[in-house]
């Protein structure tokens, strides 16, 4: 079995997390916030070019480091090359290590504190991706939290740096600030209303990028999308978060006012979608990934416009993490083919669905935070 | 600049003219059919213009002298060409004049004016000063300048206990 009890990952999995149980309406359409700073060790070669020994020597010196900063206090540790197929899916699904990293060679590591709020990835494209997730609208304090864990860990760590150029990164797309901030929001209204085109274009034109849940190729299953500044050399982090984040606020408005529409235009055409996820997930014994994150989609629409009392936000925010492949199999303690996953994956989401209370249409409708 | 008939990742002839303008520059981007839709430019939703355009620059038949190897890691242009990475931090050094005409269309500046690791920087200074005293100190031995050798010693002290106060922050 490969995912034999490791306690480590069992007792994350235990704890409350930042991404998991900080659901409001405050959270409705900017679920969370993050923010990843790349940083590299003068003197030593990048990951992707050093020899393993020199990653393993790098991997032991940072991991000391990054533990022993105040936010990392009882955190958890681990080495990639330690961590079975599955046990790595989870990381990736919770946003804690990226998908590179899960798939790393020798010399990947991994801290995370006990809220799951920072994660630090060694040895991934750089000797060090450091990261911290908020949720909801938070760029201003994601970027306050991480510039101090970036300064405390810059007492012990000699950081590749050179006045004109920035942190020196491993691509030159990360040069400058290497800061790359992010939001993560659902926009159900956008897409039923085939305004997404328009939006990512629009977005592009200001020099940010629109992205899947998870990062770059990845769909956009559960109407939820990653938007991030696309340049890092030039401007002040400062200045980055400003004008993302005024681009985020016109997205934020732009959902807003097409939830008034599409209820303007047919309310009943609306509540048919929420209605019917709510039976599906209520009653069905076959559900794909994809297929439950829409459904998880429209039933947190239905929360925002007060079809569902908001009590049931943070269950969907769970489920939309813990019904992804790698949480579902874990859960079940052994792999299994996509088949079985989806039999598995309606039953849990019929028995965590049990127990909610019938939509009420005649709530009031507002349009979410 | 490639022609803009010819595609920026291959040779074949560009169906697809891509612009993107980010703060008032104008980005230029011609693909083949077979190219767009491996860099998934036909799906908005998940490619990064950057990335393109880092491969693009990289492009033009002359690689910037294609001879240089990095110092410190053996790096070579061809390497980047292949990996889009570069080998180590001392490589920008290296490979600057391959660098600075790709950091116009990638970034929005070229110049940094984020934060400044001031730590690091002062760790580097004062170790940078005591490495030449130390040269210093065994020249004016050598040569029997013995003054001048009391002043470097001292000196040296002063930067060690710098350090060590640095050490002890």
């Amino acid at each position: 079995m490969p995912n034999a009890e490791i306690p480590n990952i069992s007792s994350l999995l235990g704890t409350p997390s930042e991404l998991t149980d900080s659901g409001s309406a405050k959270t409705a359409i900017v679920l969370m916030t993050r923010v990843r700073l790349a940083r590299n060790l003068s003197g030593y070669h990048f990951p992707g070019w050093a020899k393993p020994e020199e990653r393993e020597r790098v991997l032991a010196s940072c991991r000391a480091s990054v533990a022993a900063t105040a936010p990392m206090r009882r955190c958890f540790n681990f080495a990639v090359a330690d961590l079975s197929d599955l046990e790595r899916q989870i990381l990736v699904e919770r946003h804690l290590i990226s998908r590179e990293l899960s798939s790393a060679k020798e010399g990947a590591g991994v801290v995370i504190s006990r809220d799951q709020a920072f994660s630090v990835m060694l040895n991934e494209e750089d000797h060090l991706r450091i990261q911290v997730l908020r949720a909801g609208f938070n760029l201003k304090k994601a970027w306050s939290a991480i510039n101090d864990l970036d300064s405390q860990l810059e007492e012990h760590l000699d950081y590749a740096f050179s006045t004109t150029l920035g942190y020196l990164t491993a691509c030159p797309t990360n040069l400058g600030t290497a800061m790359r901030a992010s939001a993560m929001m659902h926009l159900p209204a956008l897409v039923i209303s085939n305004q997404m085109e328009k939006v990512v274009r629009a977005v592009n034109q200001l020099g940010m990028v629109v992205r899947g849940l998870f990062g770059e190729g990845s769909d956009a299953s559960g109407s939820i999308f990653q938007i991030s500044n696309q340049t890092t050399l030039g401007e002040s982090e400062d200045e980055i978060i400003k004008r993302l984040g005024s681009v985020l606020q016109s997205i934020v408005e732009h959902e807003l006012n097409a939830r008034e529409k599409l209820l303007e235009a047919d309310s009943g055409k609306l509540y048919d979608k929420i209605g019917r996820a709510y039976g599906i997930l209520q009653n069905s014994h076959l559900l794909s990934s994809s297929e439950a994150m829409n459904l998880l989609s429209l039933l947190r629409l239905g929360i925002d416009l007060g079809v569902f009392p908001e009590a049931n936000r943070s269950l969907v925010d769970r489920m939309l993490i813990e019904a992804q492949p790698g949480h579902l199999q874990y859960a079940q303690k052994g792999e299994l083919e996509p088949g079985q996953r989806d039999v598995l994956r309606a039953a849990r989401l019929r028995s965590e669905f049990a127990a909610v209370a019938r939509p009420d249409f005649r709530a009031p409708a507002h349009g979410g935070n | 600049m490639p022609s803009p008939l010819k595609c920026d990742l291959c040779a074949k002839p560009a169906t697809v003219h891509l612009t993107q303008i980010v703060n008032n520059k104008v980005h230029k981007v011609d693909l083949c059919e077979a190219c767009a839709q491996a860099k998934g430019v036909t799906d908005p939703s998940g490619f990064s213009l950057a990335d393109l355009l880092l491969k693009a620059s990289l492009n033009p038949e002359t690689p910037a002298a294609p001879g240089v190897r990095c110092e410190q890691c053996g790096f070579t242009p061809v390497d980047f060409k292949k990996l889009g990475r570069f080998g180590c931090p001392a490589c920008y050094d290296t490979f600057r004049s391959l660098v600075e005409p790709m950091l116009e269309n990638m970034h929005n500046g070229v110049a940094h004016t984020g934060k400044v690791p001031t730590r690091s920087l002062e760790r580097k200074t004062l170790y940078d000063r005591l490495t030449k005293l130390e040269l210093d100190l065994t020249e004016a031995i050598r040569t029997e300048r013995y003054e001048d050798a009391a002043r470097a010693r001292d000196e040296i002290n002063q930067v060690k206990q710098a350090f060590n106060a640095d050490a002890q922050r």
